[in-house]
């Protein structure tokens, strides 16, 4: 089993996001591993844990990430979870990229890997927390031409076929489809390990391949800036909101809060 | 205004209440770009149709689906995706609207793939730039930050957050038709092998589409008594944080990961206001907290907080909320 996870490197949540020339800023002191990347990179560690002894010795787990050379951070923490590979895809050609150039460049990494060997399964994350797009897995199946089953909380793979169940806001479905298929994992999947001491010691050493835009056989022109089909013109952060106004319980407390959404005519 | 085609993806047509809220704001903010016309995948109910129609819709496009598409598969978001496409390719829409969810995201990813057009997605409004073109506003980074966004081609396809319009009928009511259109998907398969659609059986407002949320956390212990009782004197939707909700204590989240709202009234009782909980809320217009640790990280984002017990605080609310509402019917 040959296994592909698409990991993103974005600005910590916890730390303060901004924006400069209508990009993201991603500094490397606050970038990290998109955290629901981390259910992607659990849930094909799980599907290779549970072959047989003998498939699992072939298999291979591979994380690739379209980013900046910061992004090796989140490849790093990719190997100190257990993957076997790490591929960065990086090229001054894909600053700018929307969901269809990240796609784009993704699929040809995909691509690449699929020329040394065949690829059964690709899997995602639910979204990336800088963007929230929720896109970029039904984007890249389509892509490549397979199947994609979204948004998993139970995932089987079982003689070829992948199975998935999923809880979306509509419905509770289980979908299935032939591999090689793509498959994106949501918060309610797994719980992601912890890396344990070895190996995080030997995450540091792991070599990281880094390939350019030509190396997959991108068309630099259909990527990035140049490529997109949107483009950011203003990004402003939101004016501070007026100070609280906090008022602490000695019994009227509830009294208050229900006279402050009458005031506001919120009742 | 100019000569500009607007479809909005109604799907599915019908809930008990006729066209969910979250479309019917779509319609209003489509008729300020353009004509609107809809788009489904099943046959429209009376009632509607006579939504519709109120809202200026004079034609729905309802796709024929090949046979292997139809019942459960037709949910899927490769089926749906052709569907938008096959009818921009129709009626030479300019613009695609669908309401953000999950499913809808990935279709409307999947026709804009399909058309070569720019995919803006969570859009909180959209409109006309000075040359004609359209440019799409997003909340982000927890509601820390504005973006704005120009589609460069010449279709634009958006999904749009709840609660980003008021919805509002057309000045004038209009006769809707339905017309079919043939729709091939030439997606590789997936297989629904069940499908069990979420029943709504509650009497509270969706927790997406409510003006009014109540949310309940870590905080109540596992007890969201005091919480729905809270929600129903104001007439408010009900949701959790996820720790609540992996606990058991309630079956949907708000937040980056959960359900994205942006009502006029969050109310968050036992919620500490994580990063990833304010990403799904902090675009409400007024944020109440209540949470008994004065330091709590949510009162940095509040109007107005109590620091106190949830299990007193929320049932005092409740009984003088009902005194002023009875005062006021009677
Ligand atoms: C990848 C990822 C995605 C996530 N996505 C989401 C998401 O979408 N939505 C989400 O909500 N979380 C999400 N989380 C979890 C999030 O990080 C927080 O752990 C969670 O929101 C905390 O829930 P809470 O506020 O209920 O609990 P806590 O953080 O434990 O807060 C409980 C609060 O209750 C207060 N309290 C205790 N007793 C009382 C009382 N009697 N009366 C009043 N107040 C009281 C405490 O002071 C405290 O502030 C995600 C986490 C990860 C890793
Ligand atoms: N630049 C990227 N590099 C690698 N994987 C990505 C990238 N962007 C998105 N992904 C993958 O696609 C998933 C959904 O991302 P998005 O559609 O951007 O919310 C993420 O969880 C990742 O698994």
């Amino acid at each position: 089993m040959r296994i592909v996870v698409a990991v993103k490197y974005v600005p910590d949540i916890n730390a303060e996001r901004k924006f400069a020339d209508c990009r993201v800023v991603r500094d490397p002191a606050e970038g990290t591993l998109n955290e629901l990347d981390e259910n992607a990179i659990e849930a094909a560690l799980r599907i290779v844990e549970g072959l047989d002894e003998t498939e699992r010795e072939a298999s291979e787990t591979v994380a690739v990430t379209v980013a900046p050379p910061e992004g090796d951070v989140a490849l790093r923490k990719a190997y100190q979870m257990g993957v076997d590979r790490g591929v960065r895809v990086s090229d001054d050609a894909l600053a700018g990229s929307d969901y269809f150039g990240t796609t784009a460049a993704l699929a040809a990494a995909v691509r690449r890997l699929e020329s040394e060997a065949p690829v059964d399964l690709v899997v995602t994350g639910m979204a990336a927390l800088d963007g929230l797009g929720s896109v970029v897995p039904a984007l890249l199946a389509a892509e490549l031409g397979r199947p994609a089953l979204t948004f998993a909380k139970q995932v089987g793979v079982a003689g070829g076929t992948l199975t998935i169940t999923r809880v979306t806001d509509e419905a509770t479905e289980t979908l299935a489809a032939p591999l090689p298929a793509v498959l994106s994992v949501a918060d309610t999947a797994n719980t992601p390990r912890f890396p344990n001491f070895k190996l995080i010691m030997a995450a540091r050493t792991k070599q990281i391949e880094e390939w350019s835009a030509a190396d997959v056989g991108l068309d630099a022109a259909a990527v990035g800036a140049a490529g997109a089909r949107t483009e950011t013109v203003d990004a402003a952060p939101r004016p501070p909101r007026p100070e609280v106004e906090l008022v602490t319980d000695k019994g009227e407390g509830g009294t208050a809060l229900a006279d402050f959404l009458i005031r506001n005519e919120l009742v | 205004m100019t000569n500009r085609t607007v479809l909005v993806l109604v799907d599915p047509a019908t809930s008990s209440e006729g066209v969910r809220s979250s479309v019917l704001e779509l319609l209003t903010l489509g008729r300020s770009l353009g004509r609107v016309e809809a788009v489904t995948l099943e046959a429209p109910t009376v009632e509607a149709l006579a939504q519709l129609g109120a809202y200026g819709v004079e034609t729905v496009h309802q796709a024929e689906l090949p046979p292997e598409q139809q019942g459960d598969a037709r949910h899927l978001p490769a089926v749906v995706g052709a569907t938008l496409a096959a009818a921009v390719r129709l009626t030479d829409a300019d613009v695609v609207l669908a309401p953000s969810t999950f499913a809808t995201k990935e279709a409307t990813a999947l026709a804009a793939r399909d058309l070569g057009a720019g995919l803006v997605i969570d859009a909180s409004g959209l409109a006309e730039d000075g040359e004609g073109g359209i440019v799409a506003t997003k909340r982000v980074f927890a509601g820390a930050w504005d973006t704005t966004s120009r589609v460069l081609t010449d279709v634009a396809v958006a999904t749009l957050r709840a609660n980003a319009v008021v919805p509002e009928p057309a000045e004038a009511a209009v006769k809707t038709d339905v017309e079919g259109f043939a729709v091939t998907v030439d997606a590789p398969a997936v297989r629904v092998v069940e499908r069990t659609a979420t029943e709504r059986t509650s009497d509270r407002p969706t927790l997406e589409e409510a003006a009014l949320v109540v949310a309940g956390g870590r905080g109540t212990d596992g007890d969201f008594g005091p919480v729905t009782e809270f929600a129903d004197a104001l007439g408010a939707a009900v949701g959790a944080s996820r720790d609540a909700v992996f606990e058991g204590w309630f079956d949907r989240y708000i937040g980056q990961t959960g359900v994205t709202i942006a009502p006029r009234l969050y109310v968050g009782a036992g919620i500490s206001g994580a990063p990833h909980h304010r990403g799904g809320m902090q675009a409400a217009q007024v944020i109440v907290a209540v949470n008994s640790d004065p330091e709590a990280p949510i009162f940095e984002i509040c109007d107005f907080a109590v620091v106190g017990d949830l299990a007193t605080v929320l049932p005092q609310a409740a009984e003088r909320i009902k005194a002023h509402k009875d005062a006021q019917a009677g």
